[in-house]
Order: C-alpha cells, then sequence, then structure tokens
C-alpha cells in the first residue's frame, strides 16, 4: 500500500462522512423535519393555525354584536313558538333562540375556547411539572429523604387520579363558584396528575440512563445534573402531552360550561354555553348544536393529529 | 515491586445490594451480593483487565472502584488517598484523575448536547482552561488524540457512527488528563470491524499518556489482548488473577479452564482440536449464591470434601493468585473432572469429517414418544 | 440438488420521508441437506433481513420490496401465499431467534407452547402431545422437562429459554433449521452448550443449519460453507478451512485481521477495517467496500465486481482479490473466470 493511495482512500471517507452541511443537526431540528415530511402534522398545523387565527383576529370582523338580539327585535325568531329561522345571506349560520347571530357568537366563542384551552393546559402542566420534577428529582437523588418526599408526592398525585375527572373540575367549580377561572383552574388541575407522573417517570429514567453516570464521573454537582441533562431530555414527551391535553382540555372546558359551571354570563359566547343552549332546540334547530360541536371536534382533532405527530417525530427509537 | 507504581489498591471491597418489597413502607428481605470481598491491585501505566459473565459483578466493581456506586464495605486506595471516606467536594475534585468509558457510546453521550459542550463540561468542571478559546484549543488537542476531524464538534452524537461515538466517549475522558481510565465493555457494542480500532486507540493513548486502565469485558480475546493483568470474577469474587499471558498458557481455576475453552476462536484447526469443558446449568442467584466455593455447583472437578463447606481463599500458585482448594493437583492432571453433569467434550461434530461423538442422544425416545 | 436456493435476493424498504434501503441486495446461496451453511456479516450487512425474507416474516408494509427467489425443495418461498408459507414454516423450515424472551409468548407455559407446535403440524393432542413436549425439551437438555413444561418464560435462565425455544423448533424435525445469531444474547459457556447442542441436533437429524451470525468464532467451528456478506451482498463463499487460512476478499481477511483471537498474544497489533460500514458505496457504482479496502484499484469502481468462481467451489465478488499463499501478487488463478450469469449494473437498474 503507498502512501498516496492511502492519504486519497482517507480524503475520500472523510469527504463521505462530510457530505451533509457544515453545522450538526440538533434533536430538536431532527423532530421539525421529521414533521415537515408528515402529512398528519400538516393537517393538524393547518387547522390550528385557522383556529387561532380565528381566535385572535375574527372578533374584530364579525358582521354582528354577538350578544345583540338581532332576531327577535325583528321579529323573526319566536323560540317559544319553535320558529328560529336558518341561515340566510345575512346570517351564514342562521340566529339562535335568542334571536342572536350564530355566525359572529362561533367566532367570538372560539377566542374563549383557545383562552380557557391554553390557560387550563398551562395550569395543568405548570402545576404537573413543579409536582412531578420535585418528584423525579428526590427519586433521583435518592436517600432515606428523597425517596420519603417522592413517596408523599406520589400518593397525592394517586388521589387525584382516584377521583373521576370531571367530578374533580365538578367540586372544585363548586368550591370556587361558577366563572371562567373556575373552569381553566378545574379543567387544568385535572391533567396535573399526567403531567406530574410523566414528567417524574422520564426524569427517573433520564437520572439512570449512562450519559448522567458519566457527567457524575466528570465530577458535576448534582442540581447542575439534573438541570443540564436530566430535565432538558424529559421534556420531549411532557411537550407531546401538553398538545393532547390541549384537545382535552378544550372538551372537558365545553363540557362545564354545558353543566352551567362556566362564565355565569351566559351571554357571552362559548362553544360549550352554545352547544347547552342548543340543547332544548334540537328537533326544531339541530344545526345550532352541530355549529358549535363540530368546531370543537375538529379543534381538538387538530391538536391530536399535531400531538401524534410530534409524539412520532420526537420517538428516540425513529432515530437513525 | 515498590508500593510507589501501584496507583489503585482494592481492599475488601464489597457492594451488597438491598431486595426491597412492600407496597408503603420498603422492607429489606435480602441482599444481592454483587461484589463480595475483593482485592486487587492495579500497577501504574498498566492494564488490569477484568473478565467474567454477566451478573458476575465485574461492572459494579468498576463502579464502586470510582465511587460512583456507594461500596457497602471495603477500601479503594488511588494513589494514597482513600476514596471510601473522602468527603463529596474532594472527591468531586479527585474525578479528574480517574475517567470511565461507557459500554454503549450512544446512550452514554448526553443527545442534546453536540461534541463541543460534552467535551467542554468537564473542563468547566474542573476549572480547567481560562477562556473559550483556551477550551477549544484543549479539547481540539485530544479530538486529535482519538482521531476525530475538528469539524466533529458542533456535531451531535446522532450524526455519528458507532466507532465514532466511542471515540468521543474517549475523547471526553482524556481531555481531563486522568491517569486511570476504567473502560466499562469499551468494544462489546461495535462492530466486529470497528472493535480493532478502539483497541488499537487505547493502546495508542496508553503510551503516548501513559494511563492506567481497568477494561472490563465478558470477551476474553478483548481482555487478553489490551491487558497485562488479568482477574476472573465469578458470583462477586474474583476466582483467579495472573499474568495475561500465563493466564491463558496454564488457567489454574476450574472456571478460568471453562472460560477459556468456550471461546470460539476464528480458526476451524483450533476449533476442531479444542477440547470443550461444558458447564452444568446456569448461574446461581447472586442474592443466595451457593456455600463453600461458589463455582462448585457446576465445577467439573468439584470434590466431595471441602468445596460445599469452605470458602477458598486466592493463594499464590507459581505467579497466579487462584481461589480452589484443588488447584495444584487438577494442574497436575491427579483430579479428573466428574463424568456426572459436566464433562470435557470434543468440539468436532460439525466439521467437514463429521466424528461420532460420546453423548447418549434420546432421539430413540422422542421417536417412541411419536407413535 | 440443493434443499435451499436462493437466487438474487433482494429486499428494499421504503418509508415515508426516508431515503429507500436496499437492506438485501442480490444475496445468493445454497444450503444442502444436512449441510451447516454460515452467514456471517456485521450490522447492516442484510444477514437478518435475507433470513427473514426467507421465511416470509418482514412485516408487512407496501414500501417493503422482496424480489429474487429463494427455493426450498424446489418450491420457491416467495411466491407461496400465506396459508401455504405457514405449512411449511415451523414443519419444513424453523426458525431460532437472538432473544428467546421476546420470541415466546409470555402468558403462556412453556409446555403450551410446545404442544401447540405439534398440534399444528403434527395433529398430536392430549397426553401425547404431553409426552412427546417433555421428550423434546429433555433432548435439548433442560433438566426435569414434566415440572418445566408448566412454567412461564419468566422463570427461565436464558440458557434454557433458547433451549426451549431449540425443541418448539425441532418439534417437528424440519428438514431447515434458520438460526439468527442463536447466541449472541447469551454468555460464553452458555453459548458453548447452545453451540454444541445444535451440532448434536444436525449431526443426529440431518437437519440442514444455516447459521446467521457476526462472531467468526462461532462459524470456525459450526460450518461446513461459509457467505460473508457485506451492504446486502455476498461478498465471499468458500468452505470452512479454505475462507479462514486463504481469504480471497479484503473485507474477509480485514475481517480476519482485525478481531483479537484468545490464542495470540498481549500488544500483537491488530489491523483494523478503516472507516464504518455507514461508508459505503452502492453496489451499482462499483464496489461497495471499496472506500474501506486496503487493495482499492481504480477497476472497483467501474461496475459492480462480478462473482469469480475458481475451481474449488468457492467464489468472491473481486476484481483484485488477496492472492493466495506462493501465487504472483495480483495475478488470477488459471481457473478464475468471471462467471458469465453474474448479474450486471444495467440489469440493477431495471430492477429499480
Amino acid at each position: 500500500m503507498t502512501m498516496t493511495g492511502k492519504k486519497e482512500r482517507l480524503d475520500r471517507l472523510a469527504e463521505m462522512v462530510n457530505r451533509d452541511d457544515e453545522r450538526g443537526v440538533s434533536l430538536w431540528q431532527e423532530a421539525f423535519r421529521r414533521l415537515r415530511r408528515n402529512p398528519a402534522a400538516i393537517i393538524g398545523a393547518v387547522i390550528l393555525t385557522a383556529f387561532v387565527l380565528v381566535a385572535l383576529v375574527g372578533p374584530f370582523f364579525v358582521p354582528y354584536e354577538p350578544k345583540d338580539t338581532i332576531g327577535i327585535r325583528e321579529g323573526l325568531v319566536k323560540s317559544g313558538q319553535g320558529i328560529i329561522p336558518g341561515a340566510s345571506a345575512e346570517h351564514w349560520f342562521g340566529y339562535d333562540h335568542q334571536g342572536r347571530d350564530v355566525f359572529s357568537r362561533m367566532i367570538v366563542g372560539a377566542r374563549q375556547t383557545l383562552l380557557v384551552g391554553v390557560v387550563a393546559t398551562l395550569i395543568g402542566l405548570a402545576v404537573g411539572a413543579l409536582i412531578g420534577g420535585v418528584a423525579g428529582a428526590a427519586a433521583g437523588l435518592g436517600g432515606r429523604w428523597g425517596r420519603a418526599v417522592d413517596n408523599a408526592l406520589m400518593r397525592v398525585i394517586d388521589m387525584m387520579l382516584a377521583l373521576p375527572s370531571l367530578l374533580l373540575a365538578v367540586s372544585i367549580a363548586a368550591l370556587l363558584g361558577a366563572s371562567l377561572s373556575t373552569v381553566m383552574i378545574a379543567v387544568g388541575m385535572v391533567s396535573v396528575p399526567v403531567f406530574a407522573r410523566l414528567l417524574r417517570v422520564s426524569m427517573i429514567a433520564q437520572a439512570n440512563s449512562d450519559y448522567v453516570l458519566a457527567a457524575t464521573s466528570l465530577g458535576v454537582r448534582k442540581p447542575k445534573i439534573a438541570l443540564t441533562h436530566i430535565v432538558p431530555n424529559s421534556l420531549a414527551p411532557v411537550i407531546v402531552q401538553a398538545t393532547l391535553t390541549l384537545a382535552t382540555a378544550i372538551i372537558e372546558a365545553a363540557a362545564l360550561s354545558f353543566l352551567g359551571l362556566g362564565n355565569p354570563d351566559t351571554a357571552q359566547p362559548e362553544w360549550g354555553v352554545m352547544l347547552a343552549d342548543a340543547q332544548p332546540y334540537l328537533g326544531i334547530r339541530p344545526a345550532l348544536a352541530i355549529f358549535p360541536a363540530v368546531a370543537i371536534i375538529i379543534t381538538a382533532l387538530g391538536f391530536t393529529l399535531l400531538g401524534e405527530a410530534m409524539r412520532e417525530a420526537l420517538d428516540p427509537k425513529l432515530r437513525k | 515491586m515498590t508500593d510507589n507504581d501501584i496507583l489503585v489498591e482494592v481492599r475488601d471491597l464489597k457492594v451488597h445490594f438491598p431486595i426491597k418489597r412492600g407496597v408503603l413502607f420498603d422492607r429489606t428481605i435480602g441482599h444481592v451480593k454483587a461484589v463480595d470481598g475483593v482485592d486487587l491491585r492495579i500497577p501504574r501505566g498498566q492494564t488490569y483487565g477484568l473478565v467474567g459473565e454477566s451478573g458476575c459483578g465485574k461492572s459494579t466493581l468498576g463502579r464502586a472502584l470510582l465511587q460512583l456506586t456507594p461500596p457497602t464495605g471495603g477500601e479503594v486506595v488511588f494513589d494514597d488517598v482513600e476514596l471510601t471516606t473522602l468527603p463529596p467536594a474532594r472527591l468531586r475534585a479527585m474525578r479528574r484523575r480517574m475517567q470511565m468509558i461507557f459500554q454503549d457510546p450512544m446512550s452514554s453521550l448526553d443527545p442534546r448536547q453536540n461534541v463541543e459542550s460534552i467535551l467542554t463540561e468537564g473542563l468547566q468542571t474542573h476549572g480547567i482552561g481560562g477562556n473559550r478559546d483556551e477550551r477549544r484549543a484543549i479539547i481540539g488537542e485530544a479530538l486529535d488524540k482519538v482521531g476525530l476531524p475538528r469539524w466533529a464538534l458542533s456535531r451531535y452524537p446522532h450524526e455519528f457512527s458507532g466507532g465514532q461515538r466511542q471515540r468521543i466517549g474517549i475523547a471526553r475522558a482524556v481531555v481531563l488528563g486522568p491517569e486511570l481510565i476504567v473502560a466499562d465493555e469499551p468494544v462489546s457494542a461495535l462492530d466486529v470491524s470497528i472493535q480493532a480500532q478502539v483497541v488499537n486507540l487505547l493502546d495508542e493513548l496508553q503510551e503516548s499518556l501513559g494511563l492506567t486502565y481497568l477494561v472490563i469485558a465478558h470477551d476474553l480475546a478483548v481482555v487478553r489482548h489490551i491487558s497485562d493483568i488479568v482477574g476472573v470474577m465469578y458470583l462477586g469474587a474474583l476466582v483467579e488473577e495472573a499474568p495475561s499471558d500465563r493466564l491463558y498458557t496454564e488457567p489454574l481455576h476450574p472456571y478460568t479452564r471453562a472460560l477459556m475453552s468456550a471461546v470460539p476462536v476464528p480458526d476451524p484447526d483450533v476449533e476442531d482440536r479444542r477440547e470443550r469443558i461444558l458447564l452444568a446449568g446456569d448461574l446461581p442467584s447472586p442474592a443466595n449464591p451457593p456455600a463453600g466455593c461458589r463455582f462448585h455447583t457446576r465445577c467439573p472437578w468439584a470434590q466431595p470434601t471441602r468445596c460445599a463447606d469452605e470458602r477458598p481463599v486466592l493463594r499464590e500458585i507459581g505467579g497466579s493468585r487462584v481461589a480452589c482448594h484443588w488447584a495444584e493437583r487438577i494442574a497436575s492432571g491427579e483430579l479428573r473432572p466428574n463424568q456426572e453433569g459436566a464433562g470435557a467434550i470434543r468440539g468436532s461434530a460439525g466439521g467437514e469429517a463429521p466424528e461420532p461423538v460420546s453423548i447418549p442422544t434420546s432421539t430413540a425416545k422422542a421417536d417412541s414418544a411419536d407413535g | 440438488m440443493a434443499l435451499l436456493e436462493v437466487d438474487d435476493l433482494s429486499v428494499t424498504f421504503a418509508r415515508r420521508g426516508q431515503r429507500t434501503v436496499r437492506a438485501v441486495d442480490g444475496v445468493s446461496f445454497s444450503v444442502d441437506a444436512g449441510e451447516v451453511v454460515g452467514l456471517v456479516g456485521e450490522s447492516g450487512c442484510g444477514k437478518s433481513v435475507t433470513s427473514m425474507a426467507i421465511m416470509g416474516l418482514l412485516p408487512r408494509h407496501p414500501g417493503t420490496r422482496i424480489g429474487g427467489k429463494a427455493a426450498f425443495d424446489g418450491t420457491d418461498l416467495l411466491g407461496l401465499d400465506d396459508r401455504a408459507r405457514r405449512d411449511i414454516r415451523g414443519r419444513d423450515v424453523a426458525m431460532i431467534f437472538q432473544d428467546p424472551l421476546s420470541s415466546l409468548n409470555p402468558v403462556i407455559p412453556i409446555g403450551l407452547q410446545v404442544t401447540e407446535v405439534l398440534a399444528r403440524h403434527r395433529g398430536m393432542k392430549g397426553d401425547a402431545a404431553r409426552k412427546e413436549a417433555a421428550g423434546l425439551l429433555d433432548r435439548v437438555g433442560i433438566p426435569d422437562p414434566t415440572r418445566r413444561l408448566k412454567e412461564y418464560p419468566h422463570q427461565l435462565s436464558g440458557g434454557m429459554r433458547q433451549r426451549a425455544l431449540i425443541a418448539m423448533a425441532v418439534a417437528c424435525r424440519p428438514r431447515l433449521l434458520i438460526a439468527d445469531e442463536p447466541t449472541t444474547a447469551l454468555d460464553v459457556t452458555i453459548q458453548a452448550q447452545i453451540l454444541e447442542l445444535l451440532k448434536e441436533l444436525v449431526h443426529d437429524s440431518g437437519t440442514a443449519l444455516v447459521m446467521i451470525t457476526h462472531d467468526l468464532g462461532v462459524v470456525a467451528g459450526m460450518c461446513d460453507s461459509i457467505n460473508v456478506l457485506y451492504a446486502g451482498r455476498v461478498v465471499e463463499t468458500a468452505r470452512r478451512r479454505p475462507l479462514f487460512r486463504e481469504p480471497r476478499h479484503p473485507y474477509t481477511s480485514g475481517l480476519l485481521g482485525s478481531v483479537p483471537r484468545l490464542d495470540s498474544g498481549r500488544g500483537e497489533p491488530l489491523n483494523p477495517i478503516p472507516g464504518s460500514v455507514r461508508d459505503v458505496l452502492s453496489w451499482s457504482e462499483g464496489c461497495a467496500f471499496a472506500p474501506r479496502c486496503s487493495r482499492r484499484v481504480d477497476a472497483c469502481l467501474d461496475e459492480t465486481p462480478p462473482v469469480v468462481r475458481t475451481h474449488d467451489g468457492r467464489s468472491y465478488r473481486c476484481v483484485d482479490p488477496v492472492p493466495l499463499p506462493g501465487a504472483v501478487p495480483a495475478q488470477a488463478g488459471p481457473a478464475d473466470q468471471p462467471e458469465a450469469s453474474s448479474p450486471e449494473p444495467n440489469e440493477e437498474k431495471t430492477r429499480d
């Protein structure tokens, strides 16, 4: 083997490995690439973008004031006699039982729904991540006290899990009185155990991994290991869960509003309230129920599609 | 050999893991004696190879030596410093001098750190290199040493092949300028053609940096190739320790012999000639090890006296240390392996010229049950 | 006529959003009745996918394409419908996997799993089946077989599980047994037991065995003939002794030179193959091994190297093989003729 032959070969090898772009691709970037190629993620993203756009800017462009009982004023709507006119050129989704424009109410309601979903999920995420993070760190640190703290926190979580979620929400709502923030807190609390358990399990798994042992053997302090290695690597499943929780939060918030535990100002449009209002008129104007129901389903579907696609994209098993 | 030449001395090291049961309250119902009284000395600049099958406690021993798993008892003396009683802050500072290389290069690298950040972590921890440029220079040197290109710095572990990842792991260890490196199965997760690259790299680094190694592996061939001294572990204890070549030419402990005879060699002539010592049964549970000699339940040379009730200690026989009551008499051929349960079998049935094997087969029985 | 004749087998995986992978790229080999044949290679060489394709065990997916032929006793296994394939599988051809725990059903006792095979393929029932099952466990060296029949897989050690799996595989006295890394997950002393058992079974029953492994030592002691795979193709086929004594393909000789041997001394230098299995060329561009090869010449990149068959029945896919000891370097023996029917590069393209 000549020197030139060897050099040529090594050059070639280096060239082969060096084919990709100059910078490294981090896991998040890699996951985002995979996400972009997944049709489910695209559909989910399109639905959600539309939903968020409508929720944010829609209310400025609604054709009618959503609380205005225009249909009754003009004598077109007589819900007592079962007269609720349907879609028309002026009122695209028709009137509701109080003569209000359903189209305008749907659009303004989107903002409420988004607000409740996001805030409730954030509450659940914050409280759950705090409990789960402390429990996970305590379990990871080990020792008598670590195990005791972990045990105590997990029993609290077990108790929360033991209550049916709707019952838990109803009791919280009953305790705090019906209001929009009650709905947010109630829905948020329901998702606390999920986030707490997920983060804890994920942290414990990471704490037992070889790279944490490697960091320990480098002499890195435990708190720093927890912050720089364990937590960032435990977040992926939590983020996926948060996206999926948004879907259930919207449905649960609608359910609470439907039960009358939401905003006491029932004139304020909200998809769950609209669904509840539509109930007595199912026989006359089923569309009144169908519009909010379909909107809830599609939005929830959007979050679920995106969440599932993210789960797939972040799955370490699919990594090359 | 004076004491100055010994970098690491392990004295009667024990690691017992409690077995816990119970829903609300932990109750200890027993102990897994992963490491149960090991003594060994690693001379400076040499390689000590530790072999044994899964569950023998070799990995636990390596971690306990580095104080990554707290030992239950015994002492680890590293360069005249007793590690087991060292306060945490001093132990952390000490870690710069003793590093570890892991089996699985993927799981031992944080997937969210790029190579630069992986290699910087240790430097920052020990305050080596004042600023980023200085650190970069140190890291660059480490990359050169392990044969990785500079552009690797901005890449993430998942973008490398297995062999390259292991080089990153080695760079992480050598960048701190350690004296001792504990390598736990450094090549077993790698492809055959890559193993040699890493083995050669470890050899080169030892020569250029004067490193001392403790290499833990199940592959006897790898261990023999890179070790000066080899220790054989069985159920938490050393059963034999000898210079690498001597262990191969004159294995004294029955377990070493069985292990040696079981390793396949890529040479048909050797394979056809070999006398395979087949051990009966499986490894007993380390939670409930056999009394007396731990190997007596599977030993082809087990004797009716002493083996079952007296635990043999390591004793010096002609340059080796062996824990067997009957080592001399087995070596001289005075004692023959028992035929019952285990025995030596000529391994040629699969050869090109098949010979009848001496094993009674039960095909006939299976046939009659057919009818 | 060979018992199993695999001819130009190819498997490609096309997955959404990923590069199409040619896991197996024209593998040909044959197995005679009662013969032990080795498929050796590193991860990604296609050895396991080859066996899965032959057994029809590759997951169904529209992106998975299987081409070529795998004739068992004259029947092309790849062309069979599911039913016919299930009939052959287990009865005539059986398989043993690397991980015995995941190949056994965790919630069913061992005995029931063995008798199930007996019922399916040999129509045995009740006591007869149980007796036969106990006999089989005894045959593979599981002590106290009647008690073991009632135990679940997790109650057995790794070695015992692999024995139970072998018992199920040989329950119907198959004519061909495919063992995919059967001892990789086991300790070396247990590996020795299992290899000895496999040798015995093959010797006693005349079952042909395809041994898939990365361990050259295992092949050296077991196989009559050996196929070395690289990047989805067989690069060298030879009988056991000639392969180890005089490897012709640079990859084979490189592998042999890079493994530490128990009988070589401390510090004897190893000669690793540079690069990694990632650094491959596509076979249609030339020799896939060329980027890592120490004997690389320009001709390597001209076309897919044709298969060269020598007079002594061995073959290799290399334009500049390792010379035989005593031969003039870089000159093929007089009988080494490129095989006329070797696949041409343009033929490759039409199959894409």
